[in-house]
């Protein structure tokens, strides 16, 4: 059990590395509430390789923490809206089969984004931010790409790892 | 898992076609929030549409008079030959923007994102 834990927490940490270095590494399409996401990669390798209970408790805790630490109060809000309809999406596609990983990324990424769009939208009370709604589609897809080949490329290397 | 399947180039055919549909839906018809008003090519102010406002541009091109009045902005008076930018109207739309050519005047209508504070005028 103390094992799974202690697992669970380098995940976690590892995910949260990654969510400072998006801090120190400023980037803007230009848009609000767009970012590299990298932390993701952490969730999308964890669904090759961990159960789903585990991936889902490593999101969120991942989340809480770094929008606690990183960000400000709303933001939690935005990044669980988009953290967890992304999880839902890509476990969704994974589940169906047929996807590959980096196809599985690429919904999670889209996703995300939606997700903080709808957060953004609820909050502000008003729909004129869906006037991103294109862009940040497109930026989805980017990025879950990028994410994607980052983590196919680790769970890749850990399977051989295990493998030797 | 890690070769891209024809399920995968359904999904991102499929993001493109919603971005672009989007795009077409929403980009035409958006409103805009503040009025930025570009002579020569520099950035001369920026205003809230949401307050009445009129102003007078001279510039060594021309003079243009500009009328911010009930969420929208219009071109009332100008000395340019033509004065074309007169007739185009009222705009309160990111995608009509009122030009005077000859005065090198660009009257945009945009939307600002959240991080922008709101400007009561922005003069450069």
């Amino acid at each position: 059990m103390s094992k799974k834990v202690a697992r669970l927490g380098v995940f976690v940490a590892l995910a949260m590395v990654f969510s400072y270095i998006e801090v120190l590494i400023p980037f803007h399409f230009g848009i609000p509430g767009v970012k590299l996401g990298i932390a993701n990669v952490v969730v999308v390798a964890g669904l090759y390789l961990l159960s789903v209970p585990e991936v889902l408790m490593i999101s969120v805790v991942r989340i809480v923490l770094s929008g606690l630490l990183f960000g400000n109060g709303v933001s939690v809000l935005y990044s669980l809206a988009g953290g967890m309809l992304s999880f839902f999406a890509m476990w969704l596609l994974k589940k169906v089969k047929g996807f590959s990983l980096v196809g599985v990324s690429i919904a999670g990424g889209v996703m995300h984004n939606v997700g903080q769009l709808m957060a953004a939208a609820w909050i502000l009370g008003n729909l004129r931010i869906a006037v991103y709604f294109p862009v940040l589609l497109v930026a989805g897809l980017l990025t879950g790409s990028m994410i994607g080949l980052l983590a196919g490329a680790i769970v890749r290397a850990l399977c051989r790892m295990n493998d030797e | 898992m890690y070769k891209m399947k024809k399920r995968d180039m359904i999904l991102i055919l499929g993001i493109l076609l919603a971005a672009g549909v989007s795009y077409l839906l929403l980009g035409k018809n958006v409103q805009g929030d503040r009025v930025v008003i570009i002579l020569d090519g520099q950035e001369y102010g920026t205003y809230p549409l949401a307050q009445d406002r009129e102003l007078d541009i001279r510039s060594e091109y021309g003079y243009n008079r500009i009328v911010i009045r009930q969420g929208k902005v219009s071109v009332t008076e100008a000395d340019c030959p033509d004065k074309y930018c007169v007739k185009q109207g009222e705009t309160s739309k990111e995608s009509k923007s009122l030009i005077c050519l000859p005065h090198k005047l660009v009257v945009e209508v945009r939307l600002g994102t959240e991080d922008q504070n709101d400007v009561d005028a922005v003069a450069q």
